[in-house]
C-alpha cells in the first residue's frame, strides 16, 4: 500500500511490505509484543530533530515499528508527535490495551480506530484484571469497537503467537456516524481520513501540511470519545466486589505526606542498605578486590609482559597504574558493574509498581518552590540511575522552562548510579555527620540553583496533571530483564569512555603533562579545596566521567574532611561526556555550553566553601561540621527569602 | 467553589477546566466538564486526586484553584 505522507523516520520500507505499528499507552506491554513478534532482527535509529528512539523490525516482508506509549495522538509533546506521524503511515495497528486500565487506554484505542487505519487489539494483562476482580466480555468489546480483540498475558507469553497469526484480521473499526461523514469530506481533501481527523481535532502540524487551517472540533470530538470509552467500559466490564483491595489502600498511603513520607524514607533506606552497605561492601569487596584485583589484574600484567615489558610506555598504557586493561576493567566490572546492577534493579521496581508517579504527586508540593512541578521528580530520580538518559525523559516535562531548570539539576546536583554507588561506598566508612554533611551540601545546592532559576527565567511553570496508574506487585522476570538490559547498555557506553579516560590519563602520567597539571591546579585543589594535589587526577578523570573521578578517589589517603570535600565537588563537577552531548542535543549549544561551564564554576565554588569554612571553625571535624552545615542553611534560607521577596507574581500557565 | 476547596470523600461535579489543552487532556484520563468524580485525596498545600471509577489523577494545587466544582 502506498502513502504518501512524510513520516520523516527513515525505516527503508522495501516495495510491498506494510508497516505493522504497535501502538498503545505507556506501560501497557508493547516492547514484550514488538521482541516478540520481530524475533531478533531489531534496528534502532534515532528519529529525526529528537533523541527519541524507535525500534523497528522485521515480520516476513513487513516491517515492524514501535512506537513511544502516549495517551493520545496529538500534539502535546514529541512523543504523541512522532507516535502520530508512524501510526497515521500505518497499514496495520497493533493496539496493545492494558485490561486494568480501560477505561484511559481505550480512549487511544478509539482515536487511532478513527484514523481509518485497520486495527487490531490486544487485550493485555488480563490476569492482572481478573486479579482485580474485574471481567472483560472480550467478544462484546470486539463488537463495539469493531475489531478484533484478543486477550493476552504478553510476559507470560499468553496469546502473543495468536496476536502474531491474526495481524491479517485487522480491519477498520466503528466510526461514529457523524463524524465519518465529517472525515470523508475532508479526507477527499488531504489524502486520508487519518490526516482528516488530525486537521478536525485542531493538530497545527498536520493541517499545515495540507495548507489548511486547523478545525477546531477537538473538544467536541473529544467528549464524544470518552462518552463512547465510558459507555463501552460500562458495557463489557463486569466488576465483582473482591477489587480494589490493598493496591488502592497503600496507592493512598503513598501520597498522604503524613504515610508517604515515611514510605518514601524507608524505600531509600532499603535502596542504601542493599546498593550502599550490601553491594558496595559486601559484593564489591569480592569482585574488585578478590577477583578484579586478586586475581584478574596479575593474570593480565603477567600475560601482557610476555610481550611488552610492563616499565615501557605501552606496558605503562596498558597494564599501569591507569591502565586502559587494568584499571579500566576493575573499575568497570569490579566496582561499578554491581553498583549499577543494584541502582537498576531498584528504579525498575519503582517503575513496574506504578510508585513513580505517586512519589511525583507527594513531592509535588516541594518541587513547585524551585520552578518545577512533581513530574520532574520522574527525570531526577532516574537521574540516579543514568543523567545521560534522564536528561531524554525531561521532555516529558510540560514547558521549556521546566525542562530547561531540570536538565541543569540533572547535570548539577545529581549523581548518577555508578557515582553514587562509589560515593556511599566512600561515605559510609566514614560515619554518619560526614554522611548528612555531603547530603546536606548537595541538597542546598540544589535548592538554592533551583529557587534562583525559578526566580530569574522568565515565565511560569506548569501545573501537576498526572494520571495514577493502579498499583501493582512488579514482576520479578520483567524486573530483572529490564535490569539486565539497562545494565548491559550501561557497560556499553561506559567501557569505551573507561578506555579512553584510562588512556589520557596515561598518556599524561608517560608525558609527565600529569604532575603539571597536577602543580597548575594546585592553587585550585590545594590553596581553596584545601585537598592534596594528586586530587587533580580525579577531577581531570572526571571530566570523561564524574564516576570514574570519584573512582579515582578511591585509591586516595584523604582525611574524612578531605574525602566530603572531594566528593562534594565532583558530584557537582561536570556531567559526563555522553551527558553533556545528550544535553547538547536536547538544549542546542549554546544553551549547553552555558550549562557546562555553570557546573564547573558551582562545583569548585560550593566544595572551596566547604574547605575554607571548616578551616575558618578549626579543622577538628567534630566542631565544624554542625557549623558548616548551620551555615549551609543559614545561606539557602536567605537565598529563599531574597527569592521570594524578589518575586513578582507572574500570570498562570498551562499544564504538564 | 474551587477544587482546592474540596474535601478527601466528598462527591464532586466537574462546572469548569480552564484551559483547552488541558481541558483535552483530562477528557483523555476520563474527566470532563459536567462529570461526577470523587475527590480521593487532599494533599496539604498539595496536589488533589480526582478519582472516577477506577481512573485517578492527580492534580496540582495552582491548577485546581482554578477549576470551578460543585459539590454533588
Amino acid at each position: 500500500m502506498a502513502h504518501c505522507h512524510n513520516t520523516n523516520i527513515n525505516i527503508s520500507i522495501p516495495p510491498g511490505a506494510r508497516r505493522i505499528v504497535l501502538a498503545g499507552n505507556p506501560n501497557a506491554g508493547k516492547s514484550v509484543f514488538f521482541n516478540y513478534i520481530t524475533g531478533l532482527y531489531v534496528d534502532v535509529s534515532n528519529y529525526p530533530g529528537t533523541t527519541l528512539e524507535i525500534s523497528h523490525g522485521r515480520l516476513g516482508g513487513d516491517v515492524v515499528i514501535d512506537t513511544p506509549g502516549v495517551y493520545g495522538i496529538s500534539s502535546f509533546n514529541d512523543e504523541e508527535r512522532i507516535a502520530r506521524d508512524i501510526i497515521l503511515a500505518a497499514d496495520v495497528v497493533i493496539n496493545v490495551v492494558n485490561a486494568v486500565h480501560l477505561e484511559r487506554d481505550l480512549f487511544l484505542t478509539r482515536q487511532i480506530i478513527d484514523t481509518g487505519v485497520p486495527v487490531l487489539v490486544a487485550l493485555n494483562m488480563v490476569d492482572e484484571a481478573e486479579k482485580q476482580g474485574l471481567v472483560i466480555d472480550t467478544d462484546l468489546l470486539s463488537d463495539l469497537l469493531g475489531v478484533p480483540v484478543i486477550p493476552t498475558v504478553a510476559i507470560k507469553k499468553q496469546g502473543l503467537e495468536q496476536v502474531k497469526n491474526s495481524i491479517n484480521l485487522a480491519r477498520k473499526g466503528n466510526i461514529d456516524d457523524e463524524l465519518q461523514q465529517k472525515l470523508t469530506r475532508l479526507a477527499d481533501r488531504v489524502g486520508s481520513q487519518g490526516e482528516a481527523l488530525l486537521v478536525l481535532e485542531g493538530d497545527t502540524v498536520v493541517a499545515a501540511r495540507h495548507g489548511l487551517e486547523p478545525e477546531n472540533d477537538r473538544e467536541q470530538i473529544y467528549l464524544k470519545r470518552r462518552e463512547r470509552v465510558n459507555d463501552i467500559v460500562h458495557h463489557v466490564v463486569a466488576e465483582n466486589s473482591r477489587g480494589a483491595g490493598i493496591g488502592t489502600t497503600l496507592g493512598r498511603y503513598m501520597i498522604n505526606p503524613v504515610t508517604g513520607i515515611p514510605i518514601l524514607l524507608m524505600a531509600l533506606w532499603a535502596m542504601y542498605q542493599v546498593i550502599g552497605v550490601f553491594v558496595a561492601g559486601t559484593v564489591v569487596g569480592i569482585t574488585e578486590e578478590s577477583i578484579m584485583i586478586g586475581m584478574y589484574e596479575p593474570a593480565i600484567r603477567n600475560f601482557v609482559g610476555r610481550f611488552i615489558a610492563e616499565s615501557s610506555n605501552p606496558g605503562i598504557i596498558l597494564t599501569g597504574e591507569f591502565g586502559v586493561l587494568t584499571m579500566t576493567a576493575t573499575y568497570v566490572l569490579g566496582l561499578l558493574m554491581p553498583l549499577v546492577v543494584g541502582f537498576y534493579f531498584f528504579l525498575s521496581l519503582f517503575e513496574d509498581s506504578g510508585y513513580l508517579p505517586r512519589i511525583a504527586t507527594l513531592v509535588d508540593r516541594v518541587l513547585t518552590g524551585i520552578g518545577l512541578n512533581g513530574r520532574a521528580v520522574i527525570p531526577l530520580i532516574l537521574g540516579f540511575g543514568c543523567v545521560t538518559v534522564a536528561s531524554i525523559t525531561t521532555r516529558l516535562l510540560g514547558s521549556e522552562r521546566e525542562k530547561r531548570i531540570t536538565i541543569f539539576l540533572l547535570g548539577l546536583a545529581i549523581p548518577c548510579s555508578a557515582q553514587l554507588g562509589v560515593i556511599a561506598g566512600l561515605l559510609a566508612g566514614l560515619g554518619p555527620q560526614y554522611m548528612a554533611l555531603y547530603a546536606l551540601v548537595i541538597l542546598t545546592v540544589l535548592v538554592i540553583v533551583g529557587t534562583m532559576l525559578n526566580t530569574l527565567l522568565p515565565g511560569k511553570s506548569t501545573e501537576l496533571l498526572i494520571d495514577l496508574p493502579p498499583l501493582r506487585l512488579p514482576r520479578l522476570d520483567n524486573v530483572l530483564r529490564k535490569t539486565g538490559t539497562k545494565s548491559y547498555a550501561f557497560l556499553k557506553e561506559a567501557t569505551p569512555l573507561f578506555a579512553l579516560g584510562a588512556l589520557l590519563i596515561s598518556i599524561l602520567q608517560i608525558t609527565g603533562a600529569l604532575t603539571v597539571l597536577q602543580k597548575a591546579l594546585a592553587p585550585l585543589t590545594v590553596g581553596w579545596l584545601m585537598l592534596p594535589p594528586e586530587t587533580a587526577t580525579a577531577f581531570i578523570m572526571g571530566i570523561v566521567r564524574r564516576d570514574f573521578g570519584a573512582a579515582g578517589l578511591t585509591d586516595m589517603a584523604l582525611t574524612p574532611m578531605a574525602t566530603v570535600i572531594s566528593l562534594i565537588t565532583i558530584t557537582l563537577f561536570v556531567p559526563c561526556i555522553a551527558s553533556i552531548l545528550i544535553i547538547i542535543k536536547e538544549r542546542g549549544r549554546g544553551e549547553g555550553a552555558l550549562m557546562w561551564l555553570g557546573t564547573w564554576v558551582i562545583a569548585f565554588f560550593a566544595g572551596g566553601v566547604v574547605a575554607q569554612l571548616s578551616g575558618i571553625f578549626g579543622g577538628n571535624d567534630s566542631l565544624s561540621i554542625p557549623l558548616v552545615i548551620a551555615t549551609f542553611i543559614a545561606i539557602t534560607l536567605a537565598v529563599l527569602f531574597t527569592c521570594r521577596l524578589a518575586a513578582k507574581p507572574k500570570p498562570g500557565s498551562g499544564l504538564s | 467553589m474551587t477544587l482546592d476547596k474540596a474535601k478527601r470523600g466528598q462527591h464532586v461535579k466537574i462546572i469548569s477546566i480552564p484551559n483547552e489543552n488541558i481541558r483535552a487532556q483530562a477528557i483523555r484520563f476520563g474527566i470532563a466538564e459536567g462529570e461526577v468524580v470523587l475527590c480521593e485525596e487532599v494533599l496539604p498545600a498539595g496536589p488533589i486526586v480526582l478519582r472516577k471509577n477506577r481512573q485517578e489523577i492527580a492534580i496540582g494545587r495552582g491548577l485546581a484553584n482554578r477549576i470551578t466544582i460543585a459539590l454533588n
